[in-house]
C-alpha cells in the first residue's frame, strides 16, 4: 500500500554528520560522524556527557548552527535536506514541521510578553490566522499540556509561573503548530525530581497521541530510559552505541555505556560505593588518532590507541564501535 | 486540529485537583501605571514638571508682563517688589514673565535633540548589536571617535561650526547625545541577543525582522527609554550652558541659561534674583531624572509587585 511506505519512511536521517567549528589544527570536531534514523512515533534518547557534542548534534537538525561552524553529512528532516536548504524553507519548517524544547525555561520565554501571546505569535508565525483564534488555540494548548485554569495563565509573564509551568508552557509553544518531529535538549534537567517525572509522562503521552519523532538529549540516563524507544549513547561527536532499550540496559557491549551504567545511583544497589569512570572526556580540538574513549578505557591496548573503530552489530539493531566488544559486558 | 482537540477532552486538565485563585494578569501598561501610581517621588516629580512644562504652553496667558519690554525705572527690583512677584531684571523686565517664556525654549532643547538623537542613535545601536561582525566594527568604531570627546567641549565645536541660534543647538546637541545612545542601545542588544528566547523564536521560524521586533526590541526599549530620560536634563543644562558661552540662543530671547549669563554680573547685588533661572534649570532637570528612575523601576516586569 502506498500509504504504508509514507510511513516508513524515516522523518529524521542523518548520515555520516560532521560539525567542527574554527579551522585548522584549533578546529572543535564537536560531531565526528553520526549516523541514525527516526521513524514516525519513535522516540531516541541521546545520551552523553557534557561536552560530547549532543547538543550541538540536536541543533544541526533544525539548521541552527552559527555562521561559523562547518558541516559535512546529509540531514533529512521530513523530507528537507536541512544543511543545503535555502533560508526561507528552513523558517517555514521550523516550529511547523520540526520544534524544539529547551533545557531552561525561565530564559527561553521572552520576559516581556505574556505566555499566551508568545504562543499565538508562533501559531501567526506558520498559520493564516488572527489574533483570537490563535488566542483560543494557545489556551487549547495549554489545557492540553495541563495547566490548570488555563485560560487566566495566558496572561501571565514568565516569571509568574512555577518552573514546572513554565515547561508545559514551553511544551504547549513547542506544539502550536502540531510538529511531526521534536527535538527536546535536556528539557527536565533544570527542574526537581518530582517535576521531571510528570514531565516526562506528559511528553510520552503527547508523543503518543500525537504520532511524532522525538530527539530527547539527556545526561541522565534513568531520563533517558524512561522516555526513549532507543538510546543513542554518545562520546566524543560519535555514537559509540546504539540499541533499542531493553538491549542497552540488559546487554550493553561498550565499556562506556557499562561506566555509565555501573556510576548511576539505583535503589536496588543501597550501600554500595558507585563506581565511576576515571579521567575527563577528550579535548574536542585534540582528538586521540584511535578510539576516543581508549584514554579512560581499562580494555584498552594498542590497537584503540592506533586505529578508530567501526560501527559493529551486537544483535538486531543494536550497534556498536569498539574493538573489545564482549568487554563491555 | 483534530488530534489536539481529541487529546484535550481524553485527557481533560486537572484543574479540579488544587483550586488555584484565578490568575488574572493586568496588561503591561495598566501594570506599569498601577507600580508608578504608588511611587510617591515620581508622582511628585510628574507633578511638578507638568506645572513647569503647563506654564510654559500657558506663558501668554500666565505672563503678567511682555517678557522683551523693560524698563529703565525699575531695573533689578528685588522678589516681591510692588507689581513684580519676582523682581525684575538687570534692564527692568519682569523676571516672572521673563521666566515663564525661557521653560518654553529650555524644554524644547532638553526634549527635542533626546528625542531627535533616540530616533537615530538607537536605531543604529541595536542594528549593530543584533547584527555583529562588520556591522556592528563600522558603527561601534565611528561611535568611539565622537565619545572620545567631552559632550560639551563636543557640543561647543559643533555649535561653533554651525553657528549660534536655536535651531543649531539643537542640531549639536542631537550630534552630542548620538554616540552613548548607540552605546547603550548596542550593549544592551548584544545582551539580549545571547538570551536562549532569541534562540528559541529562531527555532520556531521568526525572520531577523520579527526577532528584532518582538524579541529584541520589546527587551531593550526600556533601559534605552530610561537612560534617554536622563539625557534630558542634560540636554537643558547643556544648552544653557551653550547659551552661557553666547553659542546657543542670542539675546534678547528668554532662556534659563542665558539669564542666569546675565544676571552673573548682578550676584553680588542680589543673589536671590541671579539664581532664580537657575533654579529653575536645576528644578526642571531634577524631575527629568527622578521620572527616570521611577520608570526604571515601573517598567521592569521581572520585578515582582
Amino acid at each position: 500500500m502506498k500509504h504504508e511506505a509514507i510511513i516508513d519512511e524515516p522523518m529524521v536521517e542523518v548520515r555520516d554528520l560532521h560539525v567542527s567549528f574554527g579551522k585548522g589544527a584549533g578546529a572543535v570536531r564537536a560531531v565526528n560522524g553520526v549516523s541514525f534514523a527516526l521513524r514516525k512515533g519513535e522516540v531516541l534518547g541521546v545520551l552523553g556527557e557534557s561536552g560530547s557534542g549532543k547538543s550541538v548534534m540536536l541543533r544541526t537538525l533544525l539548521g541552527l548552527l552559527p555562521a561559523h561552524a562547518r558541516t559535512e553529512g546529509t540531514v533529512t528532516v521530513a523530507g528537507q535536506p536541512v544543511l543545503s536548504l535555502p533560508p526561507d524553507a528552513l523558517r517555514r519548517l521550523r516550529g511547523s514541521t520540526v520544534a524544539m524544547i529547551f533545557q531552561e525555561p525561565m530564559t527561553a520565554f521572552d520576559p516581556v510578553f505574556t505566555i499566551g501571546r508568545q504562543i499565538a505569535e508562533t501559531i501567526m508565525r506558520h498559520d493564516r490566522v488572527g489574533r483570537d483564534a490563535a488566542m483560543k488555540r494557545a489556551q487549547e494548548l495549554l489545557e492540553l499540556v495541563a495547566i490548570p485554569s488555563a485560560k487566566g495563565r495566558l496572561a501571565n509573564y514568565p516569571h509568574e509561573m512555577s518552573g514546572g509551568m513554565r515547561q508545559r508552557a514551553m511544551i504547549a509553544l513547542a506544539l502550536a503548530c502540531r510538529p511531526s518531529v521534536l527535538l527536546a535538549d535536556e528539557p527536565t534537567t533544570a527542574l526537581d525530581v518530582t517535576v521531571q517525572i510528570q514531565i516526562l509522562l506528559l511528553l510520552r503521552r503527547l508523543q503518543a497521541e500525537l504520532d511524532m519523532a522525538v530527539v530527547f538529549v539527556t545526561h541522565d540516563i534513568g531520563v533517558a530510559v524512561e522516555i526513549s524507544d532507543r538510546i543513542g549513547v554518545m562520546y566524543a561527536g560519535r555514537f559509540v552505541e546504539e540499541a533499542p532499550i531493553e538491549a542497552l540496559v540488559d546487554a550493553h557491549a561498550h565499556p562506556y555505556t557499562r561506566g555509565l551504567l555501573a556510576s548511576t545511583v539505583h535503589g536496588q544497589r543501597k550501600g554500595e560505593r558507585l563506581e565511576t569512570i576515571p579521567g575527563a572526556p577528550p579535548n574536542l580540538a585534540a582528538l586521540p588518532p584511535g578510539c576516543a574513549f581508549a584514554p579512560r578505557c581499562r580494555h584498552a591496548d594498542d590497537r584503540c590507541r592506533a586505529e578508530a573503530p567501526e560501527p559493529r552489530v551486537v544483535g538486531p539493531s543494536h550497534v556498536a564501535r569498539c574493538h573489545h566488544l564482549s568487554a563491555g559486558r | 486540529m483534530n488530534a489536539l482537540h481529541d487529546v484535550a477532552t481524553e485527557f481533560p486538565p486537572q484543574a479540579d485537583l488544587v483550586r488555584p485563585r484565578e490568575v488574572e494578569s493586568p496588561g503591561y501598561w495598566r501594570q506599569v501605571r498601577n507600580r508608578l501610581s504608588r511611587d510617591p517621588v515620581t508622582i511628585g516629580a510628574g507633578t511638578v514638571l507638568a506645572l513647569i512644562v503647563l506654564s510654559a504652553l500657558l506663558a501668554p496667558l500666565l505672563a503678567p508682563y511682555d517678557p522683551y519690554q523693560g524698563s529703565i525705572m525699575t531695573r533689578m527690583k528685588p522678589v516681591g517688589f510692588e507689581g513684580h512677584p519676582l523682581g525684575t531684571d538687570e534692564t527692568g523686565r519682569d523676571m516672572l514673565s521673563r521666566l515663564l517664556y525661557g521653560g518654553r525654549v529650555s524644554l524644547l532643547a532638553g526634549v527635542a535633540p533626546v528625542a531627535a538623537a533616540l530616533a537615530i542613535g538607537g536605531t543604529l545601536g541595536v542594528v549593530a548589536g543584533f547584527f555583529g561582525g562588520l556591522v556592528n566594527t563600522l558603527i561601534m568604531r565611528v561611535t568611539d571617535v565622537f565619545y572620545a570627546f567631552p559632550s560639551i567641549l563636543l557640543a561647543i565645536a559643533i555649535c561653533g561650526l554651525l553657528g549660534a541660534g536655536l535651531v543649531n543647538t539643537l542640531i549639536s546637541l542631537t550630534l552630542v547625545f548620538i554616540p552613548p545612545i548607540i552605546r547603550i542601545s548596542e550593549s544592551v542588544t548584544t545582551q539580549v541577543r545571547a538570551y536562549d528566547f532569541v534562540e528559541a523564536a529562531r527555532a520556531s521560524g521568526a525572520r531577523p525582522m520579527q526577532l528584532i521586533r518582538h524579541q529584541v526590541l520589546a527587551n531593550v526599549l526600556g533601559p534605552i527609554l530610561v537612560y534617554a530620560t536622563s539625557l534630558v536634563s542634560l540636554s537643558i543644562i547643556l544648552a544653557a550652558g551653550l547659551s552661557f558661552l553666547g553659542l546657543g540662543v542670542t539675546p534678547p530671547t528668554a532662556e534659563w541659561g542665558l539669564m542666569l549669563n546675565a544676571l552673573r554680573q548682578a550676584i553680588y547685588i542680589d543673589p536671590v534674583l541671579a539664581a532664580l533661572p537657575g533654579a529653575m534649570i536645576f528644578v526642571t532637570s531634577m524631575c527629568f531624572n527622578l521620572i527616570s528612575d521611577g520608570l526604571r523601576g515601573a517598567m521592569d516586569v521581572r520585578i515582582r509587585t
